[in-house]
Order: C-alpha cells, then structure tokens, then sequence
C-alpha cells in the first residue's frame, strides 16, 4: 500500500470516510514507505514511529466515535528539525544539537496535531537553516528526488523532497530568505511563505528573527493553503505573531481570476536562465488566458537585495547562535575555563556555513562598522519595502521566477559562497518586505528538471496569492506549459 | 583587502569561535569577497531613510500585553534534561571566579 507516494489531503479524508484505510493503517504503510525509500534520498534525518502512530489513534478513536477528526485528520506529514517537537529529537543539521530533546512543542507543531495531522518524522536541512542546497547539513546531503545528482535546494531541502518523493502528503519547512520556496521550485512541489508573523514561531529555532516564518509545502495549491489556515493566527507565546484574523483559504479556491492585475517585475528577469525564463512567460500566458491583466512594473531596489540580506540575515544570526555555548544545549567541549569551554564548543561544533555567517555577521555589528553594514543595510531594507508598497498601488499580484536556474548538481556552487548567496536573488526579497510569497510548479525543463513560479501579494493577501496559484494549477498550469 | 588574517582573529574573538589556521585563510578571503560585494549598498543615497528594524502592523500600543497571570513554569527538571552538566538544580560550568 504505497498509497501515500501520490495522495492529496482530500484522498486522504476521502480514503478515511470511505473506510478504504484507518488512519493507523495509512501511518503505519507511509512510515513503512518513508523509511525504505529514505536511503535515495536522505530527506528524513529521523522518524518518530510512536508518535505518528499515536496520533492516528487518536484520528481512528474519533472517526468510530462519528466525531470530528479535524481538517487534516490522518494525514502524514514531515516537519523540518528546526522546529521543535516533546520529546523527539530536534538536530537542526548540526552536531551541536545531535542528541537534543526538546521539553515542548512548537505552537504550530500542537495546532497541526489538534487537527489530526501525524508526524512520521523530521527532515533534513542546512545546519540552523542557513543554506540554499541542504549540503550544510552535518548529516549529510539531500539528494534531489527529481534527479538524484542535483540538490533539492536549501534550506528546507528535506521537506521539499520528501513531498517530491512521495514519502510524505505534505511538510512544513522555514523560509527566511527563500528556504520554503526556492527547495519548492527545485522538487517541483508548492511551498508557502506566509505573511510575516501570520504563523507563531514559538518553537521554531531561531536564525534571524526579523526574517524567520514557518511555511507549508504541498503537493497542491489546496493542501499548503490547509495546513496554513490551520497553524496561522496570533498565539501569545510570540509577541510578534499577527492579531490578523485568518480567513478559509481553501473555501475562496473557486478558479476566478479574471481582471486580476499582475506585474511582472524587469528586475526578475534579466540574468534568468533561458529556459526558466521561457516557462515562467508560458505561465504568464496562461494566467492572461484566464482573464488576468499583466503589465511591466519596475522595482528598482532589486539589486541590493542581496547585500542587504546576508548584511541582517548574518547579525540577526550571529546574535541568535550565541546561545550555544555549551552550557544548556547536550554538546559540551572539555576545557578548564568557561571562556575556553565556550570557543572550543562552537568551534568544534559549528559547520563551515554557521562559521561564515556568523563571523559576518559579528563583523557588520562591531564598533566601527554597524552604522556602514548594519544600519544602512536596515535603510536599504526600507526602500525594497517601498518598492512592493508602491507596486501594489498598482497591481495584486506579482509574478516572478523563484530561483535564476533549476535545481544545479551537488557540489557545484558548494566552494563558492557569494555564488550560492547570490542565487537567492529573487527570493530573499520578499521575506525582507515581510510579503506573502509561494512557488507554484509551472513546467519543466528540456532536462526534466522542475521550475517553480512566484506569485508576491500585499500583507496578509494569502487568499489573493492562493486564488491566483489554485486557478493556474487547475488550468492545467503545472504540467500544462511543459 | 578590506580583511586581513589579523583582522578574522579578533572578529573570531569576538565571536567567541576557536578557529583553525586553515579556517582563518579560508574566511580572510571568503569575508573579503562577499563585503566587497556588500559595499555596493553605498551607491544608494539614504540620507532620508528611516531603517526598518522589523517589519510592523498597525494594532494598538498595548496589543502585545496580557494579563499577569502565573502560568506554570516548564519545572526545573524539564529544563535541565538537556543540560552537558547539571546539579543541585543548576546548570554547571568550568569556575568562573579566577583563583
């Protein structure tokens, strides 16, 4: 029964209410399936067989009983280790946490399980989230399932993967300068950044909290925007979650667009590779198709996009990773004084890419140099801001490429930092406007390899972007433009 | 350069982070590029620019408060279960008050 490597949310719940399987059964052959096809792809760092199984238990009890099993009953699902879980161990990708277990949930980890959603297990990612390739990891690499010499993309790799291969139904990831979408585009599944503090990040370890949010993935336009109506909304265990009411995403998916206003910004496009380039303007077509105005627009601060992030994204880092010292988190180094116990344990636990960044961002805030990186980094923040402020005066949605290739071979770009910083051109933007942003599949290419489309929208406008990305894939969009 | 091999050991300092000589090498040059690029934020004029720390919503000044009511906490025993070393209830670290 490996049932699961192609279901949706709604087979799932129809699978249920048809008595086709129980929930325990659907758990124990996703687990069965997940853990035999894992060694491909090395998307799971672990499973968590009791849990998963408990919580469908649980499904199972209520269904008999004709209650309500909530909007997401059964359905497996894998969750990135940067977000924590009771009693299951929470790694991040990196040595310092291998044997660390967490003492509670993160809030959107108990919203999901209240709905009905089983956690198989915790999937692989660049160490503390700080990577676009997912060869961070000090587990090891993800293998891209689309093709298995490329990299799923980064950070959240793993989900992305497992969602690709079939070895979950959906997966959340973290997104702070395109971890969520950019590993979307490059598997060829949907991935969700949600307005910035419309998810709580209680529980989500932290890399750079201006930027940071928890972002869905899905094999449908459907399934991402359930589970993220399901853990969105103002939770007081982070003082920075939105009061924003949270509206039915997938009761608003009725596939009308038409006098949609969509700007394609220049910006995106110059420096694309060719053949993305071409599916992203097939898409485009599409969305015309079905009624959607598109025009030109211009975003000119575009092209400090980058400095500007790994400028704040490199601070915030560095504060956020002074934590571990050594003195609270299971990885202690042995030495005689506390300053020493300190710099042996980071160094020694610490990654090539956690050392970068954070030797980056310590740089950019010391005496001397703050006002020349870090503040005029936060200025050069505003202006992109605007940028998006005033290109919604004008139009309802942006559409854009998510990456400026399809997923590159492992290896590749794994000695060039500024290269594979570079790369995150198109996404990083959004998280620093703090935008609703996601990657719909749109086509592959000649090779085979997937490329993902962005659609951009005002603050909390999920339901706009989600509207515009359904209408697409049932226009046929995702496969339709290959 | 805008980074000397001096310059990466007292940042290192800083940081807190035992560095090899091989990571030193490695980073003088890696941190010299990507700042380099980074400079490139000073062809924008933003003398009238406020920075943007964080990205807000309007909602009322008092919106975050709650009521003060005492909440159990995680317990003591909880906390430590992750701790290198513990005892007595506490976190233990190498002495700190020099001899």
């Amino acid at each position: 029964m490996n049932q699961i490597a192609s279901l949706t949310i709604e087979q799932v719940q129809a699978g249920l209410a048809a008595r086709q399987f129980s929930a325990v059964e659907l758990a124990q052959s996703a687990l069965e399936f997940a853990q035999a096809e894992n060694p491909k792809t090395n998307a799971y760092l672990h499973f968590c067989p009791e849990r998963a199984l408990a919580a469908a238990e649980r499904v199972d009890k209520k269904l008999a009983a004709g209650e309500n099993a909530g909007p997401l009953a059964g359905v497996p699902i894998a969750v990135k280790d940067v977000i924590v879980t009771q009693g299951v161990r929470t790694t991040c990708g990196s040595r310092l946490l291998e044997h660390y277990i967490p003492p509670y949930n993160a809030t959107a980890i108990t919203r999901l399980e209240q709905a009905g959603a089983v956690i198989l297990g915790k999937t692989n990612c660049d160490e503390f989230a700080m990577g676009s390739s997912n060869e961070n990891s000090a587990f090891g690499p993800v293998r891209n399932p689309v093709a298995l010499d490329r990299v799923p993309g980064g950070s959240s790799g793993g989900s992305a993967a497992a969602v690709a291969q079939g070895t979950a139904v959906a997966a959340l990831g973290s997104d702070t300068g395109g971890s969520v979408r950019q590993p979307a585009s490059f598997c060829g599944v949907v991935g969700v950044t949600p307005t910035y503090g419309r998810v709580s990040r209680y529980g989500l370890v932290a890399f750079a909290s201006s930027l940071d949010h928890i972002g869905p993935f899905g094999r449908t336009v459907r399934d991402a925007a359930l589970l993220l109506e399901t853990m969105a909304g103002r939770d007081e265990c982070d003082a920075t979650s939105a009061f924003a009411p949270v509206p039915s995403f997938t009761k608003q998916l009725d596939g009308e667009v038409s006098g949609t206003r969509i700007g394609l910004p220049r910006e995106y496009f110059e420096g694309l590779a060719s053949e993305s380039g071409d599916r992203i303007r097939h898409a485009v077509a599409l969305l015309e198709k079905l009624g959607c105005e598109v025009r030109d627009i211009s975003l000119p601060a575009t092209k400090y996009a980058v400095p500007c992030y790994y400028i704040i994204a490199t601070a915030e880092a560095s504060s956020n990773l002074a934590r571990y010292d050594g003195v609270r988190y299971t990885t202690r180094a042995n030495e005689d004084t506390l300053s020493g116990m300190y710099r042996a344990t980071r160094g020694q636990g610490f990654g090539a890419e956690c050392k970068r960044r954070i030797m980056l961002g310590t740089y950019v805030l010391s005496h001397g140099y703050y006002d020349a990186y870090y503040l005029k980094a936060q200025k050069v923040r505003a202006l992109i801001a605007e940028d998006f402020r005033r290109a919604f005066t004008q139009v309802d949605a942006i559409v854009a490429p998510v990456s400026p290739s399809p997923a590159f071979k492992i290896g590749e770009k794994v000695d060039d930092p500024l290269e594979m910083y570079l790369s995150d051109i198109y996404t990083i933007t959004g998280d620093l406007a703090g935008i609703p942003c996601m990657s719909v599949p749109c086509g592959k290419t000649s090779e085979g390899l997937p490329v993902g489309m962005q659609i951009l929208t005002r603050h909390f406008d999920e339901t706009g972007m989600f509207r515009l990305a359904d209408a697409f894939e049932k226009a046929g969009g995702f496969a339709g433009s290959n | 350069m805008k980074i000397t091999e001096s310059r990466v050991r007292d940042v290192a300092d800083l940081a807190n982070l035992n560095l090899t000589d091989a990571e030193i090498a490695r980073l003088a040059k890696d941190m010299d590029e990507i700042l380099t690029h980074m400079d490139a934020l000073n062809e924008l004029d933003t003398s009238t620019v406020e920075p943007m720390a964080q990205v807000l919503y309007q909602s009322e000044e008092t919106a975050t408060l709650r009521p003060d009511e005492i909440i159990p906490p995680i317990g003591i025993e909880a906390a430590l279960a992750n701790a290198p070393l513990a005892g007595a209830g506490y976190y233990k670290v190498p002495k700190v008050i020099e001899r």
